[in-house]
């Protein structure tokens, strides 16, 4: 490794890296545009008609509506389970610690196949129509340790003694909650809403296996990428991504101009 | 403003405290009275338990046995929120999502006091803040933080204010004009400030009484210059400014003093300034006590004489000059000597007689181990 | 351990303290929600691998019975996907670790000094988890098709056979695989990274070793802690999916992994025992590794 090259060889290489991990993403976007018939295999012709007409093809929307449904409602459950369970283990001392962390990777840990069997059986055995409903139970199940990790992390950034302060200055336990470690921790909840939102969004596995004949958009695209996936799912998948990184995107911004703000002394 | 304050703070009282905690006891057996209105600083080095006692006081902490007081009320089973006792914390702890005037005003609101706003702003002004009311702490320099804190505890008027080492992250003139500032508050506004700090200095500077914790208990109590006049243990001898210890077994005693011989020396104290009257005991007395001699001076009955020796170190502080004196059979002795503007007066190697007064002499109860810093 | 990729570097240093009732509020209902989805399904699987067909011969129906024999026909009916799964993962995770590292080196260490430029290149690592899994597999299957200018050229230069295509093979699988998981490598390694010393290197510079030498002894061994955690994090995934090697995405019948067979066996055949018990070895061997990971490392680190 001399230096002269190696200098540009690292960030040549990260360009490089970073076009590769693009090249998925700019294909469906590109062929988001494109004039197809029932199949979107060949480039026939630019168009933004699959843009403006996203829903004529009515199972497409249905599939992304259920998605959409399934996501928010997962994700209010396993982010108010999760955040309790963050909190208890960053602040609390309790016994069987080594197995409540155990029990919580796991989930994390198991393949997706494993899950979506195991769930398929319990629901089997128990004669649980597969519907909606099923669908969300799973991936409340499979959320729930992402949002304890990310939140366990802004937990863990909390100045305890800030919590200490508000009892000292005559908050009861209920009130510190909601007044100071509640608004202070909701960066962390939100970041773990969002992440558990994609991560039901975008599942498929699992939800095929306990999802009866109730349609998600991604179960929506393996169906129908045997036969020729329509140009319309490329749209929603282009629309879901470019409106996912502007989140990010601004949180990281603003945040960067929050910073620089309050850094200025007086 | 005063007047905005209730009159006097309450006394507080710890009976038979002890606190366990999984694995050691930060507290043996502390019994504690801190009269209404005075600063109280509790001293002592990291790990003593005066953190602890504090968050006991707070109600962050709860005794594992013993009661606590507050004006006359046992407060030991209420809880923190529901205790007239406010906390200025060693980070400061200020809410970081809040302006510094909502801060402050926190506490006003959540007992409904009315015009929280108003009085806020007034405590802000009192610390010279008012202008900054609407920045956000991480704005704020430090010591501006620690002001903050100061006016958000003070403007609930507590019965007892207690301060965690409140100063300890600021630099040495800015920690100097708040030792200042804090004390001409409380004489001002006449709260019970309890005070916890581990720099021996600003705990004399500032406090009425001061209390030396080690180990989980209180090893000596006292006004400031008691305690510095006359230590009863190694430990607050060595803690409160430097000292000289000899050791010996008591000889002899006369109606007012006794005595130890060490390596040929005759050591006196007076029996009242002695903890123990006979067996082993040790003998100290401070360095800036002391003077050295070139020639051994004549013996008198109310000089103690140590000798000769000889100067193996000499170190220049500014104020003062500190020789240190290597004496067979008898150890090192410091001996300070103010700078009067003379050119050094004693070389390295030279062989000197050190004498001080019996009457600075103290002798305490326990002896040293040779552990204790110095 | 990937997430504190994006969590604030602020970590104050506060043991857990507090005790009391209000524990088990916090703790109960999640844990008993994950009692109820996730251990008892994976009892349930236990003991659905153990199931007998029904006697009376109802197709799709099991009964509750003590078949050990069924892990010994799905070993042998399904060793090759076994042994396939095992070594795609293990071959797309070292691809995965090398196309990662340096990634990671260059925004965890060479792009400290612009903190801002360093997230939005985490954004765009993980940029691939917003569209959807199965589009961009989907995509990649359609750049490699075999109608497509890649392939045509590839085989107009000789490279591939006349009838030789990219999409059902090997390569195409362990490739997808890859791509796939390749923002799971890269952010725990990034996370480890950038908590990197530079003065370690620098020290090592000082004291005659060469760059390679640097990397070797110095930084890889410091990094080793985002290595394994990443190595975990893709080697589980990988050996349980069944998507990439699927026929409708990168795969075809030849490339059928473990996690294709478990599919098959539960969605299509109906074997729901096969399907549970291949679940199980699946679960048994991925259990392992945790075991030695967590025996090593505790279980602190793991969340």
């Amino acid at each position: 490794m001399r230096f002269s090259l190696g200098k540009f060889a690292l960030p040549l290489y990260s360009i490089l890296a970073f076009i590769y991990i693009l090249i998925p993403i700019a294909y469906t976007f590109v062929f988001s545009f494109n004039d197809s018939l029932k199949t979107n295999l060949i480039w026939r012709g630019f168009t933004f008609d699959k843009w403006l007409n996203v829903c004529r093809d009515q199972d497409v929307c249905v599939a992304f509506g259920n998605s959409i449904l399934i996501g928010v409602i997962s994700t209010i459950f396993a982010t108010a389970l999760g955040t309790g369970i963050a909190i208890a283990l960053v602040r609390y001392r309790f016994r069987f610690r080594s197995s409540v962390n155990l029990l919580l990777f796991l989930p994390m840990a198991t393949p997706e196949v494993v899950l979506g069997a195991g769930l398929a059986s319990q629901f089997l055995s128990l004669g649980v129509n597969k519907g909606i409903v099923t669908i969300i139970l799973a991936h409340i199940m499979f959320c729930l340790s992402f949002v304890v990790v990310t939140v366990k992390a802004r937990v863990a950034s909390l100045d305890p003694a800030l919590e200490e302060a508000g009892r000292d200055l005559y908050a009861n336990p209920r009130q510190v909650f909601w007044k100071i470690t509640f608004p202070l921790l909701l960066p962390g909840i939100a970041a773990a809403a969002l992440l558990s939102f994609a991560l039901s969004f975008d599942d498929f596995i699992i939800t095929n296996f306990n999802a009866g004949s109730d349609m998600t958009f991604p179960k929506y695209v393996y169906t129908a990428a045997a036969k020729g996936l329509p140009a319309e799912a490329n749209v929603i998948g282009s629309a879901v991504f470019t409106l996912a990184i502007l989140i990010v995107l601004a949180t990281q911004i603003n945040g960067e101009i929050k910073r620089r703000r309050l850094t200025k002394r007086s | 403003m005063a007047k905005e304050f209730v009159a006097r703070g309450a006394d507080l009282e710890l009976k038979g405290i002890r606190k366990e905690f999984p694995g050691f006891t930060a507290i043996e057996n502390l019994d504690l009275k801190v009269p209404a209105g005075e600063f109280f600083a509790l001293l002592g080095p990291s790990g003593c338990g005066k953190t602890t006692t504090l968050r006991l006081v707070a109600g962050l902490e709860s005794p594992t046995k013993g009661k606590i007081f507050i004006g006359k009320t046992d407060v030991t089973e209420t809880k923190p929120h529901e205790r007239p006792v406010n906390t200025v914390f060693q980070s400061y702890a200020l809410f970081p999502h809040m302006t510094i005037l909502e801060n402050v005003a926190f506490g006003l609101r959540q007992r409904k006091i009315e015009d929280p706003i108003g009085k806020a702003k007034e405590a802000l002004n009192l610390v010279q803040l008012g202008h900054l009311a609407e920045r956000k702490p991480q704005q704020l320099s430090g010591g501006q933080q620690q002001r903050v804190a100061l006016a958000r505890a003070l403007v609930n008027r507590p019965s007892l204010l207690l301060l965690d080492e409140p100063l300890g992250a600021l630099d040495l003139k800015l920690r100097r004009e708040m030792q200042i500032e804090l004390k001409a508050i409380q004489m001002e506004v006449g709260l019970t400030f309890l005070h916890v700090t581990h720099d021996q200095e600003e705990a004399m500077d500032m406090a009425d009484t001061v209390a030396v914790m080690n180990l989980g208990r209180i090893e000596q109590m006292g006004a400031p210059e008691a305690l510095y006049d006359r230590p009863k243990t190694v430990f607050v001898a060595k803690f409160l400014g430097q000292s000289n210890l000899l050791v010996g077994d008591v000889g002899s005693t006369s109606a007012n003093s006794l005595s130890i011989e060490v390596a040929g020396n005759k050591i006196s104290v007076p029996k009242d300034r002695a903890e123990k009257h006979t067996g082993k005991i040790a003998i100290g007395f401070r360095p800036e006590k002391a003077t050295f001699h070139t020639k051994k001076p004549s013996a008198s009955s109310n000089l103690n004489i140590i000798g000769p020796g000889e100067i193996v170190d000499i170190r220049f502080t500014g104020v003062s000059n500190q020789y240190l004196i290597e004496v067979p059979n008898l150890g090192d002795i410091t001996v300070f000597a103010q700078n009067m503007g003379q050119s050094p007066v004693i070389e390295l190697g030279e062989k000197v007689w050190i004498s001080w007064s019996v009457d600075h002499s103290f002798g305490l109860s326990d002896l040293p181990t040779g552990s204790e810093t110095d | 351990m990937a997430f504190a990729a994006f969590s604030s570097n602020v970590k104050v240093d506060a043991k857990p303290t507090k005790t009391g009732k209000v524990v088990i509020a916090l703790l109960a209902p999640g844990l008993a929600y994950l009692g109820v989805f996730f251990l008892t399904p994976l009892i349930a699987l236990i003991m659905v691998s153990l199931q007998v067909p029904d006697p009376t011969g109802v197709y799709g129906k099991y009964v509750p019975a003590f078949e050990i024999g069924n892990y010994a026909y799905v070993i042998s009916e399904y060793f090759p996907h076994i042994i396939r799964s095992f070594s795609y993962a293990l071959i797309a995770t070292l691809l995965a670790l090398i196309i990662s590292y340096p990634l990671a080196y260059f925004i965890g260490v060479k792009a400290r000094p612009w903190p801002l430029l360093q997230k939005l290149m985490l954004t765009l690592v993980i940029a691939p988890f917003f569209i959807s899994f199965l589009l961009r597999t989907l995509a990649w299957k359609q750049i490699f098709s075999n109608e497509s200018w890649i392939v045509t050229t590839l085989q107009q230069i000789g490279f591939l056979g006349p009838d030789q295509y990219v999409v059902g093979t090997p390569f195409m699988v362990i490739f997808g695989l890859t791509y796939n998981f390749i923002p799971f490598m890269t952010l725990p390694l990034y996370t480890s990274l950038e908590r990197l010393d530079i003065r370690y290197l620098e020290a090592g510079a000082d004291l005659y070793a060469s760059p390679a030498k640097v990397f070797r002894k110095i930084t890889f061994p410091l990094s080793l802690p985002g290595v394994i955690s990443g190595t975990l994090l893709t080697f589980i995934p990988i050996a349980g999916d069944y998507i990439n090697a699927s026929g409708e995405f990168l795969g075809s019948p030849e490339t059928a992994m473990l996690g294709n067979t478990i599919e098959a066996n539960f969605l299509s055949i109906n074997d729901y025992p096969s399907a549970s018990a291949l679940s199980v070895l699946l679960m048994g061997a991925i259990l392992i590794l945790v075991t030695l990971y967590v025996k090593r490392s505790g279980t602190e680190d793991l969340l």
